[in-house]
């Protein structure tokens, strides 16, 4: 045992002063409101999710550095962190581990049957959820109240993306006319692919065949022999990344040189990790997709804080930075952690404090209804924005050969 | 109706995928063959040595060819390591222990690279990558010609070493009767190890030769792992060239059931031929009979 001192009973005089005035700075401080943030960063859409949760952590981080939500005496955001694992059992369990932790909202999910799954267990709980990428547009057409979507969907994607086709198209003099969809077989994919198959021919455009295939593929050689066999104007590719970079290299091998790839919500063709390993596969390739705001001063801090860390660009980060950022708007707005209280914020939110190209939200059904996507090209290893002309930094290169 | 240059295609294209999964399965059908022990970290270990060779190109330039003449040994000696001083001490010689310990170890591998390497997808950009070989109208990728025929290389050489070797023979004793191997003075452990370290030096050869047309994450090697347990039951459990006439039959069955009931029906014409197979040969094509 040691002995008593003078010096240690002062020491642990002020020790005990020090707690028993701790509990007035406590309660200085206020509680802080918890949100859930739930992406795949196991599993196939692991690299996804990862970009998914960087954004969402970006904007945490610039949040409470601001002095948390100012309207709760400036609490502070607490992250409830959620990996979905790729599927959407494990989504489900992990809101329902994060009701047991009394998170306030949820953001992210990024896959399509992830965030189904996910924004219907949060529904039992009258959770809001806000969906950072999931563009299958049965996410908003299911009647819940708690469920909100802040980018577009994949009809609205669709539209815009076979609008500035046409677009592109004629003021080329209409070199293209023949069309390859190609696409993952899952929910995102196919639904897609039934839209092009409705809406393709209407605008002038024949589909000479649609090629499923499913994720993860070893082996893209098949369809690029397809590609080859029906020598199509236009080849029109919507999987993942991985299955994307397999295609584009085997139909660089196979020496396949369409008009043009116009790839819709391609996990590859807006990412400058492909851009970078793959300058001549990926060279012109187009993309109808999420991406950042370049006219915004914000879209370039974020991309800075997100590069600083080795990571590339791409749209999963200011997508969710942007998510989390409506979601402090809404709890300040409603001055409150209270989940229905903050659903009632967001139905009725029109924040444009976002590093999207769209403008104030508008939710109807869940849906905002200012979400736009733009069409990208790669070009000169540089991703340009081709469309929308009023942001544009780029001419189109069409057709490519 | 296809035209005859994209069946021909399709059929090389099948034969030199095949080719791969052989070599993929051969490792698995000697771990079975021998230590009968259903290795479920195989395709763990090949996703590991994809990348290692990602990190060799990337970090020091090192082509994934060249890749070959230090990774194999590297991984055998980690094959041996594993086996000698984590799967056969944990799990006490019970068959359904080493189920688990291999589970277990896979789970512990994939996330051990996911923490190293993040859940990126990488591939690598040779000079020859794009390269090919014109035969009329075929083109046939320049690293896939030379992964099917260093498969061959590769399988003939260690159906020479089973053959031939007192090593081999010491693996095929140990397989038939690992008593009486015991009692003949064979170190069983030893052999266990060794027949281990070719399963992961089989996977290095595998990785080296995907990666110039393929790609590598974390999870990448649980695409070719349910294939190559195919593989090892077609071809006969346990047999060389079971394996290698198992990787080609698979792989002329996909591509071809790929490109008449499309990619995602692919698949079925694996399980189709396997089920075939099976009914007319129980115990595979080069299987011994019960």
């Amino acid at each position: 045992m040691t002995e008593l001192t003078r010096r240690t009973l002062l020491q642990t005089g002020a020790a005990v002063g020090a707690l028993v005035s701790m509990p007035a700075i406590l309660r200085a401080q206020a509680a802080p409101v918890r949100i859930g943030i739930l992406q795949p960063v196991t599993g196939a859409l692991a690299q996804d999710g990862e970009y998914g949760r960087l954004g969402a952590q970006i904007a945490l981080d610039e949040i409470n550095a601001a002095g948390g939500i100012k309207a709760l005496g400036g609490a502070k955001l607490e992250v409830v962190f959620g990996d979905a694992r790729s599927n959407p059992e494990g989504g489900t369990q992990e809101v329902e581990r994060m009701e047991a932790e009394k998170v306030s909202a949820i953001v992210g999910g990024f896959a399509s049957p992830i965030v189904l799954a996910a924004s219907q267990a949060a529904s039992r709980y009258n959770i809001p959820y806000i969906c950072d990428v999931g563009v299958s547009d049965q996410i908003v057409n299911r009647g819940l109240t708690n469920t909100f979507r802040f980018g577009p969907g994949f009809g609205i994607v669709t539209s815009t993306a076979l609008e500035n086709l046409v677009k592109l198209n004629e003021a080329a003099g209409k070199p293209a006319k023949t069309v390859v969809v190609v696409h993952e077989d899952g929910l995102f994919g196919s639904g897609m692919a039934k839209l092009l198959q409705a809406q393709l021919p209407g605008r002038g455009f024949e589909i000479l065949e649609t090629i499923a295939h499913p994720t993860p593929s070893r082996d893209m050689s098949n369809v690029a022999l397809r590609i080859r066999a029906l020598n199509p104007d236009l080849v029109i590719p919507s999987s993942y990344y991985a299955e994307f970079v397999l295609l584009a290299r085997t139909m660089q091998q196979q020496r396949i040189r369409p008009k043009g790839i116009y790839a819709i919500l391609n996990g590859a063709a807006s990412n400058f990790r492909f851009v970078k390993e793959f300058p001549d596969a990926a060279n012109l390739v187009m993309d109808c997709n999420h991406w950042a705001d370049p006219r915004k001063a914000k879209t370039a801090e974020v991309r800075r804080l997100a590069e600083a860390g080795g990571r590339f660009w791409l749209y999963n980060t200011p997508l969710n930075y942007s998510c989390v950022k409506l979601l402090a708007d809404a709890i300040e707005r409603a001055g409150s952690s209270d989940r229905a209280k903050i659903t009632e914020a967001l139905a009725n939110s029109t924040f444009a404090d976002h590093i999207m190209p769209y403008g104030p939200t508008k939710f109807v059904n869940g849906q905002n209804q200012g979400a736009a996507p733009v069409n990208t090209q790669v070009q000169n290893g540089d991703i340009k924005v081709i469309f929308p002309d009023a942001f544009s930094d780029a001419k189109p290169v069409f057709p490519a050969v | 109706m296809l035209q005859i240059d994209i069946l021909l295609s399709a059929l090389a294209n099948g034969l030199m995928t095949g080719a791969v999964y052989a070599l993929i399965a051969l490792g698995l059908t000697l771990v079975y063959g021998v230590l009968h022990v259903i290795n479920f970290a195989h395709g763990a270990t090949l996703t590991a040595a994809m990348f290692a060779v990602w990190a060799a190109h990337d970090g020091l330039g090192i082509d994934p060819y060249v890749a070959i003449l230090f990774l194999t040994p590297l991984f055998f000696a980690l094959g041996y390591a594993l086996q000698r001083f984590v799967i056969g001490p944990a799990s006490h010689g019970s068959d359904s222990n080493i189920l688990l310990v291999t589970l277990g170890l896979s789970i512990v591998i994939e996330n051990a690279l996911l923490a190293a390497f993040r859940s990126d997808t990488r591939s690598i950009d040779v000079p020859y990558g794009f390269s090919v070989i014109e035969l009329g109208n075929l083109f046939l990728p320049l690293p896939k010609v030379i992964a099917f025929f260093a498969s061959f290389l590769v399988a003939a050489l260690l159906w020479g070493l089973m053959a031939h070797t007192d090593i081999g023979k010491a693996i095929r004793a140990v397989s038939r009767e690992k008593t009486g191997a015991a009692l003949s003075g064979i170190p069983v452990e030893h052999v266990y190890a060794v027949t281990f370290g070719l399963g992961a030096a089989c996977l290095a050869v595998a990785a080296c030769l995907l990666m110039p047309t393929f790609l590598v994450n974390p999870r990448v090697g649980n695409a070719f792992v349910l294939v190559a347990f195919t593989i090892v039951v077609l071809g006969g459990m346990g047999s060389v060239p079971g394996a290698l006439i198992g990787g080609l039959i698979i792989g002329v069955v996909e591509s071809l059931s790929g490109l008449y009931f499309g990619e995602s029906l692919g698949q079925i014409g694996i399980f189709l031929i396997f089920i075939l197979v099976l009914l007319v040969r129980p115990a595979g094509l080069f299987g011994a009979r019960a």
